[in-house]
C-alpha cells in the first residue's frame, strides 16, 4: 500500500524526480524501510495509457516547458526552445528511453589519465573505478532484465538490425549484435516479453521495457515506505542556519506552493532541471546556489556526440517494425586517437516513424531533395551515433535573466558549443555509417544532425576534490551532507554508452550509502 | 499543372458541371474556386474558407506541394494540411495578413498569371527560395511538417503502418521479414 506522508514529517527522504535515478533510489531506500517521498513534476500515466503515435505521445509525455538555447550546436537553431527530448511524467525518461544498457569501459572512468589534457575540455577522472562499479552494474542488470546478461537471451534482430549486421560484416566489424537491452526477451518479473511493436520511445504498452513506472515505483509503494506525489514541481530547496537542507518547496497540482520537510534531499530531475533547482535555491548563506562553492553547478553540460545515418535502398526494409534500438556495433567505442579524436562511439539501430522522420531528418529542409528521401520511407534503414563528448566549463545550464515559468521560477538556458573533438568524432561516424550502408547497396545516405538531447549529463559532476565538482563518489554534495544528486548530472564524463544503466547502478550504490549514513546518524 | 476556373463571389452556386469542365479542357486535376470554397470535383472534395480568400487558399495548396512535393500524394491532403491557416486567420488578424500578404507577394513576383500561373515547379521553387527566410514562408513550412506528415491517411502512401500495439506488434507480422540481404 502506497504511503502518504505529512508535509511536516521531517524524517523522510525527499527525492525530486521519479526516473532512472530517483525512481530506483526511492525503491531501494523503501526496501530498506526508509520513508521516501518522491516529488514528480509530471502526471502519472500507466503503461496502458501510452500512445502508439509520435506526436500524441510527445504531447502526453515530453517535458515541453519552455527553455532557451545558445551556442553553436545545431539544436539551438533547429529547436531553439526544445534543447532536450526528455520526459515529464511518473517514471521520467525511463518511459521514453530505448533500453540500451551498456557498462562504461574501464578507461572511461579515467579520461584525464587516459586521454591526457585536451585543450578546451574540462576532463577529470571519476572518483570511482569500473572495479568499484561492477557489483552495482551486476545488480542493475539483474533488476532491469538486461539481455545478454544473467543467461537472458538477446532479442531477435529486426529488419533494421539485419541491414546493420550485413553492413557491419562487409566493413569487417566484429562486435555487432542485438545489444544489451533492458527489454524482456522472455517473460520475467511479472512482465511481458517484447512483442516487436516498435514505438519504444513512446512508452512500452506491453511493459516489456524496464521503466521505474511499473517496476521500481510499485515495488517501493508495496513496502508502505514510498509515496510518489505527481504534478509536484520542485521550486526551491530550503536549509537551516547550519547549512543543512530541511525541506523542498514545490508547486502542487493546483499550482499552490507547499513545503515538504525532509531529513535528506536527493535531486534527480535530469541534467537541466537538477542544476536549475540548485541554482534557484540561492540564499544569503549560499548566494551562488546550493552546493555550488566550486562554481561547477550547471557547468560541463554534456549531451553525447550524436547524429544519425539513414540510408535508402532499392528494396523495402520497414525499419520501424520491431524493437527500435536492438542492434549495436561496438568496434568504434574504443579509445584510439589514431582516428583523430579521443574517446569512442557506439552505432545503434534507430528508426523514427514518418511524422518524426519529417521533423528530424533535416530540420528546416524542403523541396525535392527532402521530399524524395521521405518518398522512400519504407526502403530506409537507420542508425544512431552515440559517442563521448568533451566536458566544457562554458557548456552550461543557467537561469534565464528575464523569463520565468508559470510558478515564477526562472526558466533554464542551455548553452552548448561543440568541441573540435566532438565534431571530428561525428564526422568519422558519419563516414563509417554511410560506408556501412553503401556496402549493402544503399542508393542514397543521409548524415542526419543531432536531435534534441536525450542524454543530458554532467551538470553536477562527481569529483574527488570539492573544488573540481559538485558531488563526491556517492553523489553526496561536497558542501551539504544531507543533500544528494542522483541522476546523470553526477557524471564526471559521459562515456560512449547510453547512460541509464550507469545512473541505475549509481542509485543502487547511493541507497546503500544513504542508509548507512542515516543509521550512523551522520545525516 | 493545375487549371483553375475562377468564379466571382456573387455567383453562389458552382454551376460548372463536370461535363462542362472537361469541355473547357480541364483534364486531370482541377481546382475550382467558387464563392468561398476551393473545390476538386474530379476527386470529390471541397474546402470552404472562412477568413482567407479562396484564391489564396488555392495558391497555398500549390505552395505546400512545392515545399514538400510528393507526386503520389493527392491535393486533398495538402489542402487539409494548410486549412489550419484559415482557422488561425479567422481568430488572428495578424496571421490573416501574414498569409494574404505572403501570397500576394508571391503572385506579384510571379508576374502576369500569378504564382499558380507558373507552369514549372522549378519556376515556382525559385520564387520560394527568394522568400525562404521570411516569417511567411517559415510559418507555412513549419506548420506543414506536422500538418502534412501527421495525417494518418497519408501514412500508407509512404509505406508507414502507424499504430501496431492493437495488432499485437510485429512479432508475427514481419519484424524480420527482409529477404534481399
Amino acid at each position: 500500500m502506497a504511503a502518504q506522508f505529512d508535509l511536516k514529517n521531517d524524517g523522510v527522504v525527499v527525492i525530486i524526480g521519479s526516473g532512472a535515478g530517483g525512481g530506483t533510489l526511492g525503491n531501494e531506500l523503501a526496501q530498506k524501510g526508509i520513508d521516501v517521498v518522491i516529488l514528480e513534476a509530471g502526471a502519472r500515466h500507466e503503461y496502458e495509457d501510452f500512445i502508439n503515435d509520435e506526436w500524441d505521445s510527445f504531447t502526453q509525455l515530453a517535458w515541453k516547458d519552455k527553455r532557451t538555447t545558445s551556442g553553436d550546436w545545431r539544436v539551438a537553431k533547429d529547436f531553439p526552445n526544445l534543447p532536450a527530448w526528455i520526459v515529464k511524467s511518473v517514471g521520467g525518461s525511463t518511459t521514453h528511453w530505448a533500453g540500451a544498457s551498456l557498462r562504461f569501459q574501464e578507461h572511461e572512468f579515467k579520461t584525464l589519465t587516459t586521454y591526457g589534457k585536451v585543450k578546451g575540455a574540462n576532463l577529470l577522472d571519476w572518483p570511482v573505478t569500473l572495479a568499484e562499479m561492477e557489483p552495482y552494474y551486476a545488480k542493475a542488470e539483474a533488476k532491469m532484465g538486461v539481455t545478454g546478461t544473467n543467461n537472458w537471451p538477446r532479442l531477435p534482430g529486426n529488419n533494421n538490425f539485419k541491414v546493420l549486421k550485413a553492413g557491419a560484416d562487409k566493413l569487417g566489424y566484429k562486435e555487432c549484435h542485438t545489444g544489451n537491452m533492458a527489454i524482456n526477451s522472455v517473460e520475467r518479473d511479472d512482465r511481458n516479453s517484447c512483442q516487436q511493436t516498435g514505438f519504444c520511445f513512446q512508452g512500452c504498452k506491453w511493459g516489456a521495457k524496464w521503466s521505474t513506472l511499473y517496476t521500481e515505483i510499485p515495488k517501493g509503494e508495496a513496502t508502505g515506505h514510498l509515496e510518489v506525489r505527481p504534478n509536484s514541481m520542485a521550486i526551491k530547496i530550503n536549509h537551516d542556519a547550519s547549512g543543512k537542507v530541511t525541506g523542498v518547496v514545490y508547486a502542487d497540482k493546483d499550482g499552490k506552493l507547499q513545503e515538504q520537510k525532509a531529513r535528506v534531499v536527493a535531486v534527480a530531475g535530469n541534467s537541466i532541471e537538477s542544476p536549475r533547482l540548485l541554482l534557484n535555491s540561492e540564499s544569503s548563506k549560499f548566494p551562488r546556489g546550493l552546493a555550488n562553492s566550486s562554481g561547477q553547478v550547471g557547468r560541463n553540460y554534456m549531451r553525447h556526440t550524436t547524429g544519425s545515418v539513414y540510408a535508402v535502398f532499392d528494396k523495402p526494409v520497414h525499419m520501424y517494425r520491431g524493437t527500435t534500438m536492438a542492434g549495436i556495433i561496438r568496434d568504434e567505442a574504443r579509445h584510439d586517437p589514431s582516428r583523430g579524436f579521443v574517446g569512442g562511439y557506439e552505432m545503434e539501430t534507430l528508426s523514427l516513424g514518418l511524422p518524426f522522420m519529417a521533423a528530424f531528418l533535416n530540420p528546416g529542409g524542403w523541396g525535392r531533395s527532402f521530399a524524395t528521401a521521405l518518398d522512400h520511407y519504407d526502403h530506409m534503414a537507420g542508425l544512431w551515433i552515440v559517442g563521448e563528448d568533451m566536458p566544457r566549463e562554458e557548456n552550461r545550464i543557467t537561469l534565464h535573466k528575464d523569463e520565468k515559468d508559470e510558478h515564477g521560477m526562472p526558466i533554464a538556458d542551455v548553452h552548448f558549443d561543440d568541441h573540435p573533438n566532438d565534431t571530428a568524432m561525428r564526422d568519422h561516424a558519419y563516414k563509417q555509417g554511410q560506408a556501412l550502408y553503401a556496402a549493402v547497396g544503399a542508393t542514397r545516405t543521409f548524415p542526419t544532425p543531432p536531435y534534441p538531447s536525450t542524454h543530458n549529463l554532467g551538470t553536477n559532476r562527481m569529483s574527488e576534490k570539492p573544488a573540481d565538482g559538485v558531488v563526491n563518489k556517492h553523489g553526496q554534495t561536497h558542501d551539504i551532507k544531507n543533500l544528494f544528486v542522483s541522476d546523470g548530472s553526477q557524471f564526471t564524463t559521459g562515456g560512449a554508452e547510453n547512460p541509464t544503466l550507469t545512473i541505475v547502478s549509481l542509485a543502487i550504490r547511493q541507497a546503500d550509502y544513504i542508509a548507512a549514513q542515516m543509521s550512523a546518524k551522520s545525516i | 499543372m493545375v487549371t483553375i476556373y475562377e468564379r466571382k463571389p456573387h455567383e453562389r452556386k458552382l454551376s460548372l458541371s463536370r461535363r462542362e469542365l472537361l469541355k473547357r479542357g480541364g483534364a486531370g486535376a482541377l481546382l475550382i474556386i467558387s464563392g468561398s470554397a476551393v473545390i476538386s470535383p474530379e476527386h470529390a472534395w471541397g474546402l470552404e474558407t472562412s477568413a482567407l480568400k479562396p484564391e489564396t487558399m488555392a495558391t497555398l495548396i500549390q505552395v505546400a506541394r512545392d515545399i514538400y512535393p510528393h507526386d503520389q500524394v493527392p491535393d486533398k491532403y495538402y489542402a487539409i494540411a494548410v486549412k489550419g491557416h484559415d482557422e488561425t486567420a479567422a481568430k488572428d488578424p495578424a496571421h490573416k495578413e501574414l498569409i494574404e500578404k505572403g501570397i500576394a507577394d508571391l503572385d506579384k513576383k510571379a508576374g502576369k498569371g500569378g504564382y499558380r500561373g507558373l507552369g514549372w515547379e522549378e519556376q515556382r521553387v525559385a520564387l520560394l527560395k527568394e522568400i525562404e527566410k521570411t516569417p511567411f514562408f517559415q510559418a507555412v513550412r513549419g506548420g506543414l511538417v506536422v500538418s502534412l506528415y501527421n495525417q494518418k491517411e497519408v501514412w500508407p502512401i509512404f509505406g508507414y503502418e502507424g499504430e501496431s500495439f492493437s495488432k499485437g506488434g510485429y512479432i508475427a507480422r514481419g519484424f524480420n521479414d527482409i529477404e534481399w540481404l
